[in-house]
Protein backbone atom coordinates (compact mmCIF):
# COMPACT_ATOMS: atom_id res chain seq x y z
CA UNK A 1 0.00 0.00 0.00
CA UNK A 2 1.16 3.43 -0.51
CA UNK A 3 1.15 6.46 1.20
CA UNK A 4 -1.20 9.06 1.57
CA UNK A 5 -1.13 11.12 -1.16
CA UNK A 6 -2.82 13.43 -3.67
CA UNK A 7 -0.90 12.24 -7.21
CA UNK A 8 -1.93 9.92 -9.59
CA UNK A 9 1.43 8.14 -10.03
CA UNK A 10 2.63 5.58 -7.85
CA UNK A 11 3.79 8.00 -5.01
CA UNK A 12 7.37 8.65 -4.13
CA UNK A 13 7.86 9.00 -0.14
CA UNK A 14 8.20 12.11 0.38
CA UNK A 15 6.05 13.91 -2.08
CA UNK A 16 3.06 14.05 -0.28
CA UNK A 17 2.03 17.52 0.55
CA UNK A 18 -0.87 18.96 -1.15
CA UNK A 19 -2.21 17.52 -4.13
CA UNK A 20 -1.83 19.28 -7.42
CA UNK A 21 -4.03 18.16 -10.48
CA UNK A 22 -6.30 14.86 -10.03
CA UNK A 23 -7.01 13.13 -13.46
CA UNK A 24 -10.27 11.05 -13.58
CA UNK A 25 -8.33 7.63 -13.51
CA UNK A 26 -6.94 8.68 -9.95
CA UNK A 27 -10.59 8.34 -8.77
CA UNK A 28 -10.57 5.22 -9.34
CA UNK A 29 -7.69 3.89 -7.84
CA UNK A 30 -8.00 0.83 -5.39
CA UNK A 31 -5.56 1.77 -3.02
CA UNK A 32 -7.54 5.35 -2.35
CA UNK A 33 -11.36 4.96 -1.35
CA UNK A 34 -11.24 8.41 0.18
CA UNK A 35 -10.03 11.31 -2.16
CA UNK A 36 -11.05 15.06 -0.82
CA UNK A 37 -11.29 17.52 -3.60
CA UNK A 38 -10.63 21.25 -2.76
CA UNK A 39 -12.44 21.16 0.09
CA UNK A 40 -13.14 24.82 1.94
CA UNK A 41 -15.42 24.69 4.83
CA UNK A 42 -17.37 27.80 6.46
CA UNK A 43 -19.15 28.00 9.27
CA UNK A 44 -21.16 31.43 8.40
CA UNK A 45 -18.23 33.73 7.43
CA UNK A 46 -15.42 32.35 9.29
CA UNK A 47 -13.38 29.57 7.48
CA UNK A 48 -12.80 27.00 8.85
CA UNK A 49 -11.08 24.54 6.27
CA UNK A 50 -9.03 25.87 3.20
CA UNK A 51 -8.27 23.73 0.07
CA UNK A 52 -8.01 20.79 1.94
CA UNK A 53 -6.95 18.29 -0.89
CA UNK A 54 -5.89 14.66 0.25
CA UNK A 55 -6.35 11.13 -0.47
CA UNK A 56 -7.06 8.21 2.31
CA UNK A 57 -5.46 4.77 1.65
CA UNK A 58 -8.05 1.72 2.06
CA UNK A 59 -8.13 -1.17 5.05
CA UNK A 60 -5.43 0.89 7.21
CA UNK A 61 -5.24 3.23 9.75
CA UNK A 62 -5.38 7.16 9.35
CA UNK A 63 -4.77 9.27 12.47
CA UNK A 64 -5.79 13.44 11.75
CA UNK A 65 -3.46 15.40 14.62
CA UNK A 66 -2.89 19.12 14.93
CA UNK A 67 -3.79 21.53 17.81
CA UNK A 68 -6.83 22.42 19.22
CA UNK A 69 -9.18 24.44 16.77
CA UNK A 70 -7.25 23.55 13.63
CA UNK A 71 -10.33 22.25 12.18
CA UNK A 72 -10.12 18.17 12.89
CA UNK A 73 -13.42 17.53 14.12
CA UNK A 74 -14.69 19.45 11.37
CA UNK A 75 -12.55 17.85 8.83
CA UNK A 76 -14.06 14.55 9.94
CA UNK A 77 -17.81 15.62 9.71
CA UNK A 78 -17.37 16.42 6.16
CA UNK A 79 -16.77 13.07 5.85
CA UNK A 80 -20.09 11.38 7.43
CA UNK A 81 -22.22 14.71 5.71
CA UNK A 82 -22.83 15.74 9.64
CA UNK A 83 -22.50 19.83 9.42
CA UNK A 84 -25.56 18.93 7.08
CA UNK A 85 -27.52 19.18 11.10
CA UNK A 86 -25.34 22.42 10.85
CA UNK A 87 -26.96 24.91 8.58
CA UNK A 88 -24.80 27.86 9.00
CA UNK A 89 -21.82 25.57 7.57
CA UNK A 90 -21.29 25.93 4.20
CA UNK A 91 -19.27 23.16 2.49
CA UNK A 92 -17.41 23.60 -1.25
CA UNK A 93 -15.17 20.93 -2.81
CA UNK A 94 -15.67 17.57 -3.50
CA UNK A 95 -15.42 14.70 -1.13
CA UNK A 96 -15.24 11.47 -2.99
CA UNK A 97 -15.84 8.08 -1.16
CA UNK A 98 -15.80 4.97 -3.50
CA UNK A 99 -15.83 6.92 -6.64
CA UNK A 100 -18.69 9.24 -5.65
CA UNK A 101 -18.89 12.94 -4.50
CA UNK A 102 -20.90 12.53 -1.32
CA UNK A 103 -22.06 15.72 -1.80
CA UNK A 104 -23.49 15.03 -5.05
CA UNK A 105 -26.99 16.07 -6.12
CA UNK A 106 -28.59 12.59 -5.72
CA UNK A 107 -26.67 11.21 -2.59
CA UNK A 108 -29.03 9.93 -0.12
CA UNK A 109 -27.26 10.90 2.96
CA UNK A 110 -28.62 8.44 5.02
CA UNK A 111 -26.38 5.96 3.07
CA UNK A 112 -23.45 8.08 3.19
CA UNK A 113 -24.06 7.79 6.97
CA UNK A 114 -24.46 4.61 7.17
CA UNK A 115 -21.44 3.65 5.16
CA UNK A 116 -19.02 5.85 7.42
CA UNK A 117 -19.48 4.57 11.37
CA UNK A 118 -18.97 6.98 13.58
CA UNK A 119 -17.56 6.88 17.13
CA UNK A 120 -17.84 9.51 19.32
CA UNK A 121 -15.38 10.92 22.37
CA UNK A 122 -17.83 9.94 24.91
CA UNK A 123 -19.78 6.51 24.38
CA UNK A 124 -23.23 7.48 23.90
CA UNK A 125 -25.97 4.68 24.19
CA UNK A 126 -29.38 4.37 23.01
CA UNK A 127 -32.11 4.24 25.54
CA UNK A 128 -32.29 0.57 25.23
CA UNK A 129 -30.66 -2.39 26.65
CA UNK A 130 -27.29 -3.77 26.01
CA UNK A 131 -28.25 -5.99 23.41
CA UNK A 132 -31.33 -3.50 21.98
CA UNK A 133 -28.18 -0.80 21.25
CA UNK A 134 -26.68 -3.20 18.64
CA UNK A 135 -29.65 -5.05 17.64
CA UNK A 136 -31.68 -1.27 16.51
CA UNK A 137 -29.48 -0.48 13.43
CA UNK A 138 -29.58 -3.40 11.26
CA UNK A 139 -33.47 -3.88 12.71
CA UNK A 140 -33.86 0.03 11.01
CA UNK A 141 -31.93 -1.24 7.99
CA UNK A 142 -34.48 -4.10 7.40
CA UNK A 143 -33.63 -6.76 9.16
CA UNK A 144 -36.59 -8.95 10.11
CA UNK A 145 -35.86 -12.51 11.20
CA UNK A 146 -35.15 -12.59 15.00
CA UNK A 147 -32.73 -15.41 14.27
CA UNK A 148 -30.47 -13.28 11.79
CA UNK A 149 -30.47 -10.31 14.21
CA UNK A 150 -29.54 -12.52 17.54
CA UNK A 151 -26.72 -13.78 14.85
CA UNK A 152 -25.71 -10.02 14.53
CA UNK A 153 -25.83 -9.15 18.04
CA UNK A 154 -23.56 -11.99 19.29
CA UNK A 155 -21.16 -11.08 16.06
CA UNK A 156 -20.32 -8.46 16.92
CA UNK A 157 -20.52 -8.10 20.41
CA UNK A 158 -17.59 -11.61 20.18
CA UNK A 159 -15.81 -8.78 17.45
CA UNK A 160 -15.49 -6.40 19.79
CA UNK A 161 -14.62 -8.43 23.15
CA UNK A 162 -17.48 -7.46 24.99
CA UNK A 163 -19.76 -10.83 24.30
CA UNK A 164 -18.09 -13.03 27.11
CA UNK A 165 -18.43 -9.63 29.02
CA UNK A 166 -22.09 -8.94 28.90
CA UNK A 167 -23.83 -12.34 27.99
CA UNK A 168 -25.62 -13.06 31.48
CA UNK A 169 -27.40 -9.76 31.24
CA UNK A 170 -27.80 -8.98 27.73
CA UNK A 171 -31.52 -7.68 28.15
CA UNK A 172 -30.44 -5.33 30.91
CA UNK A 173 -29.77 -1.63 30.85
CA UNK A 174 -26.51 -0.66 29.27
CA UNK A 175 -26.07 1.98 31.91
CA UNK A 176 -24.09 -0.34 34.02
CA UNK A 177 -21.54 -1.09 32.12
CA UNK A 178 -18.19 0.69 32.59
CA UNK A 179 -17.48 3.64 30.28
CA UNK A 180 -14.92 1.68 28.48
CA UNK A 181 -17.35 -1.21 27.70
CA UNK A 182 -20.32 1.33 26.78
CA UNK A 183 -16.97 2.59 24.24
CA UNK A 184 -16.51 -0.95 22.78
CA UNK A 185 -20.79 -1.63 22.52
CA UNK A 186 -21.29 1.76 20.60
CA UNK A 187 -18.22 0.42 18.36
CA UNK A 188 -20.30 -2.78 17.66
CA UNK A 189 -23.40 -0.97 17.43
CA UNK A 190 -22.00 1.03 14.67
CA UNK A 191 -20.59 -2.19 12.76
CA UNK A 192 -23.65 -3.86 13.38
CA UNK A 193 -25.02 -1.28 10.18
CA UNK A 194 -22.31 -2.61 8.17
CA UNK A 195 -20.16 0.44 7.48
CA UNK A 196 -16.89 0.21 5.00
CA UNK A 197 -15.44 2.92 7.38
CA UNK A 198 -14.66 3.99 11.13
CA UNK A 199 -14.41 7.10 11.95
CA UNK A 200 -13.42 7.95 15.33
CA UNK A 201 -13.76 11.51 16.74
CA UNK A 202 -11.23 11.24 19.88
CA UNK A 203 -12.75 8.03 20.85
CA UNK A 204 -10.71 7.45 23.28
CA UNK A 205 -10.00 10.58 25.16
CA UNK A 206 -12.76 9.73 27.87
CA UNK A 207 -11.28 6.39 29.06
CA UNK A 208 -9.07 4.82 31.30
CA UNK A 209 -5.15 3.51 29.89
CA UNK A 210 -6.85 -0.12 29.78
CA UNK A 211 -9.60 0.64 27.81
CA UNK A 212 -8.00 2.94 25.72
CA UNK A 213 -5.15 -0.08 24.50
CA UNK A 214 -8.44 -2.29 24.03
CA UNK A 215 -9.89 0.30 21.60
CA UNK A 216 -6.68 0.55 19.48
CA UNK A 217 -6.23 -3.33 19.59
CA UNK A 218 -9.61 -3.22 18.11
CA UNK A 219 -8.65 -0.30 15.88
CA UNK A 220 -5.79 -2.38 14.24
CA UNK A 221 -8.02 -5.48 14.10
CA UNK A 222 -10.77 -3.73 12.22
CA UNK A 223 -8.50 -2.16 9.52
CA UNK A 224 -8.30 -5.66 8.08
CA UNK A 225 -11.16 -5.05 7.13
CA UNK A 226 -12.46 -1.06 6.90
CA UNK A 227 -10.56 2.11 6.44
CA UNK A 228 -10.04 3.79 9.61
CA UNK A 229 -10.22 7.06 10.38
CA UNK A 230 -9.26 8.93 13.64
CA UNK A 231 -8.54 12.37 14.94
CA UNK A 232 -6.87 12.34 17.85
CA UNK A 233 -4.66 14.66 20.59
CA UNK A 234 -2.54 12.18 21.94
CA UNK A 235 0.79 11.97 19.39
CA UNK A 236 1.88 8.43 21.14
CA UNK A 237 -1.95 7.31 20.10
CA UNK A 238 -1.14 7.95 16.34
CA UNK A 239 2.53 7.06 16.27
CA UNK A 240 1.23 3.11 18.35
CA UNK A 241 -1.32 2.48 16.06
CA UNK A 242 -1.57 4.64 12.59
CA UNK A 243 -0.32 3.91 9.43
CA UNK A 244 -0.76 7.03 7.90
CA UNK A 245 -0.96 10.61 9.57
CA UNK A 246 -2.43 13.87 8.08
CA UNK A 247 -1.17 16.82 10.29
CA UNK A 248 -3.78 19.84 10.11
CA UNK A 249 -2.88 23.18 11.53
CA UNK A 250 -5.02 25.93 10.95
CA UNK A 251 -7.52 24.48 8.34
CA UNK A 252 -4.98 23.66 6.40
CA UNK A 253 -3.10 20.04 5.82
CA UNK A 254 0.32 21.00 6.91
CA UNK A 255 1.54 17.50 5.94
CA UNK A 256 0.21 13.84 5.44
CA UNK A 257 2.37 10.82 5.12
CA UNK A 258 3.43 7.01 6.38
CA UNK A 259 3.73 7.25 10.31
CA UNK A 260 7.44 6.21 10.28
CA UNK A 261 8.06 9.00 7.59
CA UNK A 262 5.96 11.57 9.27
CA UNK A 263 7.80 11.23 12.71
CA UNK A 264 11.46 10.00 11.83
CA UNK A 265 11.67 12.45 9.03
CA UNK A 266 9.05 15.69 8.88
CA UNK A 267 9.66 17.84 5.54
CA UNK A 268 8.27 21.28 7.33
CA UNK A 269 9.41 23.34 10.27
CA UNK A 270 6.42 23.45 11.46
CA UNK A 271 5.61 19.91 12.11
CA UNK A 272 9.08 19.59 13.77
CA UNK A 273 8.05 22.19 15.96
CA UNK A 274 4.77 20.57 16.87
CA UNK A 275 5.97 16.96 17.53
CA UNK A 276 8.70 18.68 19.64
CA UNK A 277 5.94 20.27 21.77
CA UNK A 278 6.44 23.81 21.10
CA UNK A 279 2.91 24.40 20.64
CA UNK A 280 0.21 21.89 20.88
CA UNK B 1 -34.00 32.13 57.43
CA UNK B 2 -33.94 29.42 55.03
CA UNK B 3 -35.18 27.27 57.83
CA UNK B 4 -38.29 29.91 58.40
CA UNK B 5 -38.88 29.80 55.20
CA UNK B 6 -39.32 25.99 54.86
CA UNK B 7 -40.81 26.04 57.89
CA UNK B 8 -43.57 28.67 55.87
CA UNK B 9 -43.99 26.36 53.15
CA UNK B 10 -44.82 22.95 55.63
CA UNK B 11 -47.31 25.23 57.81
CA UNK B 12 -48.76 26.63 54.92
CA UNK B 13 -49.33 23.04 53.14
CA UNK B 14 -50.18 21.84 56.66
CA UNK B 15 -52.91 23.77 56.83
CA UNK B 16 -54.37 23.62 53.77
CA UNK B 17 -54.48 20.38 54.28
CA UNK B 18 -55.79 19.92 57.80
CA UNK B 19 -58.50 22.56 57.16
CA UNK B 20 -59.59 20.08 54.26
CA UNK B 21 -59.44 17.55 56.07
CA UNK B 22 -60.80 18.36 59.74
CA UNK B 23 -64.32 20.05 57.81
CA UNK B 24 -64.17 17.14 54.88
CA UNK B 25 -63.30 13.73 56.54
CA UNK B 26 -66.41 13.20 58.46
CA UNK B 27 -68.81 13.77 55.73
CA UNK B 28 -66.61 11.44 53.31
CA UNK B 29 -68.06 8.29 52.90
CA UNK B 30 -68.65 6.13 49.84
CA UNK B 31 -72.01 7.43 48.96
CA UNK B 32 -70.10 10.69 47.90
CA UNK B 33 -67.89 8.97 45.08
CA UNK B 34 -70.27 6.70 44.03
CA UNK B 35 -73.65 8.61 43.53
CA UNK B 36 -74.80 11.23 41.43
CA UNK B 37 -76.22 14.30 43.19
CA UNK B 38 -80.03 13.78 44.49
CA UNK B 39 -82.72 16.49 44.66
CA UNK B 40 -82.06 18.87 47.04
CA UNK B 41 -78.24 17.58 47.30
CA UNK B 42 -76.81 21.19 47.33
CA UNK B 43 -79.49 21.79 50.75
CA UNK B 44 -78.42 18.88 52.33
CA UNK B 45 -80.43 15.69 51.21
CA UNK B 46 -78.33 12.71 50.16
CA UNK B 47 -76.42 12.26 46.95
CA UNK B 48 -72.70 12.03 46.26
CA UNK B 49 -70.35 13.69 43.51
CA UNK B 50 -69.63 11.47 41.06
CA UNK B 51 -70.86 13.58 37.83
CA UNK B 52 -68.42 16.00 39.20
CA UNK B 53 -65.66 13.21 39.31
CA UNK B 54 -66.31 11.75 35.78
CA UNK B 55 -67.07 15.08 34.37
CA UNK B 56 -63.05 16.63 35.57
CA UNK B 57 -61.81 12.94 34.20
CA UNK B 58 -63.26 13.05 30.78
CA UNK B 59 -62.28 16.67 30.48
CA UNK B 60 -58.65 15.95 31.71
CA UNK B 61 -58.29 12.98 29.93
CA UNK B 62 -59.89 14.34 26.33
CA UNK B 63 -57.10 18.08 27.22
CA UNK B 64 -54.50 15.98 27.96
CA UNK B 65 -54.65 13.93 24.96
CA UNK B 66 -55.24 17.05 22.52
CA UNK B 67 -52.26 18.96 23.99
CA UNK B 68 -50.07 15.66 23.65
CA UNK B 69 -50.97 15.31 20.17
CA UNK B 70 -50.04 19.48 19.86
CA UNK B 71 -47.07 19.68 21.89
CA UNK B 72 -44.94 16.59 21.10
CA UNK B 73 -44.40 17.23 17.49
CA UNK B 74 -44.29 21.16 17.85
CA UNK B 75 -41.11 20.72 21.10
CA UNK B 76 -39.40 17.98 18.53
CA UNK B 77 -39.42 19.92 15.65
CA UNK B 78 -38.31 23.21 17.20
CA UNK B 79 -35.81 21.45 19.07
CA UNK B 80 -34.32 18.70 16.41
CA UNK B 81 -35.61 19.93 13.10
CA UNK B 82 -35.31 23.55 13.09
CA UNK B 83 -31.71 25.30 13.08
CA UNK B 84 -30.51 26.71 16.84
CA UNK B 85 -30.52 29.93 16.10
CA UNK B 86 -33.82 29.75 14.48
CA UNK B 87 -36.04 32.88 14.66
CA UNK B 88 -39.09 31.01 14.40
CA UNK B 89 -38.34 28.24 17.53
CA UNK B 90 -37.39 31.60 19.68
CA UNK B 91 -41.27 33.33 17.98
CA UNK B 92 -42.92 29.64 19.58
CA UNK B 93 -40.97 29.71 22.85
CA UNK B 94 -41.80 33.76 23.14
CA UNK B 95 -45.30 33.13 22.11
CA UNK B 96 -45.64 29.85 24.66
CA UNK B 97 -43.85 32.11 27.89
CA UNK B 98 -46.97 34.93 26.75
CA UNK B 99 -49.52 31.93 26.93
CA UNK B 100 -48.28 30.31 30.46
CA UNK B 101 -48.83 33.93 32.07
CA UNK B 102 -52.42 34.29 30.61
CA UNK B 103 -54.83 33.60 33.61
CA UNK B 104 -57.50 30.63 33.17
CA UNK B 105 -59.90 32.92 32.81
CA UNK B 106 -59.29 34.47 29.80
CA UNK B 107 -59.26 30.71 27.95
CA UNK B 108 -62.59 30.41 29.89
CA UNK B 109 -63.70 33.20 28.00
CA UNK B 110 -61.59 32.63 24.67
CA UNK B 111 -63.69 29.24 24.31
CA UNK B 112 -66.63 30.31 25.25
CA UNK B 113 -66.63 33.29 21.84
CA UNK B 114 -65.07 30.50 20.28
CA UNK B 115 -68.34 28.12 21.02
CA UNK B 116 -70.70 31.17 20.56
CA UNK B 117 -69.20 31.51 16.71
CA UNK B 118 -68.88 27.90 15.96
CA UNK B 119 -72.95 27.54 17.35
CA UNK B 120 -72.18 24.87 20.08
CA UNK B 121 -73.33 25.41 23.71
CA UNK B 122 -71.70 24.24 26.99
CA UNK B 123 -70.46 20.67 26.73
CA UNK B 124 -67.76 18.60 27.26
CA UNK B 125 -66.16 19.47 23.87
CA UNK B 126 -66.33 22.70 24.55
CA UNK B 127 -64.81 22.21 28.36
CA UNK B 128 -61.88 20.12 26.92
CA UNK B 129 -60.82 22.01 24.08
CA UNK B 130 -60.70 25.44 26.79
CA UNK B 131 -58.90 22.93 29.39
CA UNK B 132 -56.47 21.66 26.64
CA UNK B 133 -56.13 25.52 25.46
CA UNK B 134 -54.88 26.30 29.01
CA UNK B 135 -52.81 23.12 29.53
CA UNK B 136 -50.65 23.66 26.25
CA UNK B 137 -48.14 25.87 27.36
CA UNK B 138 -47.59 24.06 30.74
CA UNK B 139 -47.09 20.60 29.44
CA UNK B 140 -44.84 22.37 26.37
CA UNK B 141 -42.54 24.47 28.60
CA UNK B 142 -41.59 21.94 30.80
CA UNK B 143 -41.24 19.34 28.05
CA UNK B 144 -39.48 21.96 25.71
CA UNK B 145 -37.13 22.49 28.68
CA UNK B 146 -35.37 18.46 29.06
CA UNK B 147 -35.13 18.52 24.87
CA UNK B 148 -33.55 21.64 24.72
CA UNK B 149 -30.99 20.29 27.50
CA UNK B 150 -30.62 16.86 25.87
CA UNK B 151 -26.89 16.85 24.50
CA UNK B 152 -26.35 16.43 20.83
CA UNK B 153 -24.66 13.19 21.17
CA UNK B 154 -27.29 11.35 21.13
CA UNK B 155 -28.73 12.30 17.60
CA UNK B 156 -25.54 12.55 16.23
CA UNK B 157 -25.03 8.55 17.30
CA UNK B 158 -28.55 7.77 15.80
CA UNK B 159 -27.71 10.26 12.84
CA UNK B 160 -24.47 8.68 12.09
CA UNK B 161 -26.09 5.02 12.08
CA UNK B 162 -27.77 5.82 9.08
CA UNK B 163 -31.28 6.50 10.56
CA UNK B 164 -33.80 8.64 9.30
CA UNK B 165 -34.80 12.05 11.40
CA UNK B 166 -37.93 10.30 12.12
CA UNK B 167 -36.53 7.08 13.42
CA UNK B 168 -34.13 9.38 15.53
CA UNK B 169 -37.21 10.89 17.19
CA UNK B 170 -38.51 8.03 17.89
CA UNK B 171 -35.55 7.11 19.90
CA UNK B 172 -34.93 10.50 21.55
CA UNK B 173 -38.84 10.12 23.07
CA UNK B 174 -37.60 7.12 24.50
CA UNK B 175 -34.84 9.15 26.35
CA UNK B 176 -36.94 11.90 27.14
CA UNK B 177 -40.20 9.91 28.33
CA UNK B 178 -39.59 10.69 32.07
CA UNK B 179 -39.70 14.09 31.13
CA UNK B 180 -42.40 14.46 28.74
CA UNK B 181 -44.35 12.44 32.55
CA UNK B 182 -43.39 15.07 34.47
CA UNK B 183 -44.79 18.03 31.76
CA UNK B 184 -48.36 15.99 31.68
CA UNK B 185 -48.37 15.99 35.37
CA UNK B 186 -47.70 19.28 35.94
CA UNK B 187 -50.40 19.91 33.15
CA UNK B 188 -53.08 17.46 35.15
CA UNK B 189 -52.21 19.14 38.39
CA UNK B 190 -52.66 22.77 37.36
CA UNK B 191 -56.11 21.64 34.43
CA UNK B 192 -57.87 19.49 36.93
CA UNK B 193 -58.37 22.20 39.62
CA UNK B 194 -59.24 25.07 37.34
CA UNK B 195 -62.54 26.52 37.71
CA UNK B 196 -62.50 28.79 35.82
CA UNK B 197 -61.97 27.33 32.27
CA UNK B 198 -65.00 24.93 32.58
CA UNK B 199 -67.42 27.52 34.37
CA UNK B 200 -68.72 29.10 30.66
CA UNK B 201 -67.65 26.11 28.49
CA UNK B 202 -68.00 22.98 30.32
CA UNK B 203 -71.42 23.86 31.79
CA UNK B 204 -72.42 22.31 35.12
CA UNK B 205 -74.77 19.39 35.03
CA UNK B 206 -75.86 16.40 37.94
CA UNK B 207 -75.75 14.03 35.49
CA UNK B 208 -72.75 11.85 33.98
CA UNK B 209 -72.02 12.79 30.09
CA UNK B 210 -72.59 10.20 27.66
CA UNK B 211 -71.96 12.20 24.40
CA UNK B 212 -69.23 15.36 23.65
CA UNK B 213 -72.23 17.67 23.44
CA UNK B 214 -73.54 17.26 27.01
CA UNK B 215 -72.81 19.44 29.12
CA UNK B 216 -69.94 17.93 31.69
CA UNK B 217 -69.81 18.85 35.86
CA UNK B 218 -66.20 19.08 37.09
CA UNK B 219 -65.35 18.69 40.61
CA UNK B 220 -63.62 22.37 41.06
CA UNK B 221 -67.23 23.62 40.17
CA UNK B 222 -68.99 21.05 42.46
CA UNK B 223 -66.71 22.66 45.26
CA UNK B 224 -67.52 26.08 44.40
CA UNK B 225 -71.58 25.75 44.07
CA UNK B 226 -71.25 23.65 47.51
CA UNK B 227 -69.01 26.09 49.22
CA UNK B 228 -72.10 28.46 48.17
CA UNK B 229 -73.95 26.40 49.70
CA UNK B 230 -76.07 28.30 52.81
CA UNK B 231 -75.79 24.11 54.95
CA UNK B 232 -73.50 23.81 56.99
CA UNK B 233 -73.25 19.77 55.83
CA UNK B 234 -73.55 20.84 51.94
CA UNK B 235 -70.09 22.95 52.83
CA UNK B 236 -68.30 20.41 54.57
CA UNK B 237 -69.31 18.06 51.70
CA UNK B 238 -67.30 20.78 49.33
CA UNK B 239 -64.37 20.07 51.89
CA UNK B 240 -65.15 16.07 51.21
CA UNK B 241 -64.90 16.96 47.27
CA UNK B 242 -61.66 18.57 47.92
CA UNK B 243 -59.93 15.84 49.66
CA UNK B 244 -61.35 13.53 46.66
CA UNK B 245 -59.77 16.05 43.75
CA UNK B 246 -56.27 15.94 46.25
CA UNK B 247 -56.07 12.44 46.13
CA UNK B 248 -56.94 11.71 42.23
CA UNK B 249 -54.11 14.48 41.48
CA UNK B 250 -51.70 12.38 43.76
CA UNK B 251 -53.03 8.57 42.54
CA UNK B 252 -52.40 10.36 38.89
CA UNK B 253 -48.94 11.63 40.00
CA UNK B 254 -47.81 7.91 41.77
CA UNK B 255 -49.05 5.76 38.84
CA UNK B 256 -47.63 7.72 36.02
CA UNK B 257 -44.26 7.90 38.35
CA UNK B 258 -44.37 3.96 38.59
CA UNK B 259 -45.14 3.51 34.87
CA UNK B 260 -42.31 5.85 34.27
CA UNK B 261 -39.87 4.18 36.14
CA UNK B 262 -41.07 0.93 35.10
CA UNK B 263 -40.54 1.85 31.04
CA UNK B 264 -37.27 3.56 31.39
CA UNK B 265 -35.88 0.65 33.63
CA UNK B 266 -33.22 0.54 30.52
CA UNK B 267 -33.17 4.38 30.67
CA UNK B 268 -29.01 5.96 30.44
Amino acid sequence: MSIISTSARKIVPGQFHVMEEISPEQKSDHNYSITIENLDVYIEDHQILEDINVSIPEKSITCIIGPSGCGKTTFLKTLNRMHDETPEVRIKGNVIVDGENIYGADVNVNDTRRKMGLLAQRPCLLPMSIYDNVAYGPKIHGLKRRKAINQTVIQYLQYVGLWDEVRNRIRSSATGLSIGQQQRLCLARGLAVEPEYILGDEATSALDPLSTKKIEELFIKLKEKYTVILVTHTLRQARRIADFIIFMYLGKIIEAGPTEEFFNNPGKQITKDYLSGSFS
Amino acid sequence: MMVIAALLILGVLLFILGTIFYKGLPVLNLDMITKLPGGGFYLGKEGGVLNAIVGSFCIICGSVLISLFISVPLVMYINFYLPKKSRFSKAIRFSLDILFGVPSIVYGAFGFSLMIYLGIKASLLGGIIAVAMLIMPIMMRPFDEVAHLLSRDLPDALLSLGVTKYEMIKVILRQLRPGLITSVLLAVGRGIGDAATVLFTAGYTDNIPVAFSQPAASLPLSIFFQLGSPVEEVQNRGYASAIILTIIVLILSFVSRLISSKYSKNRI
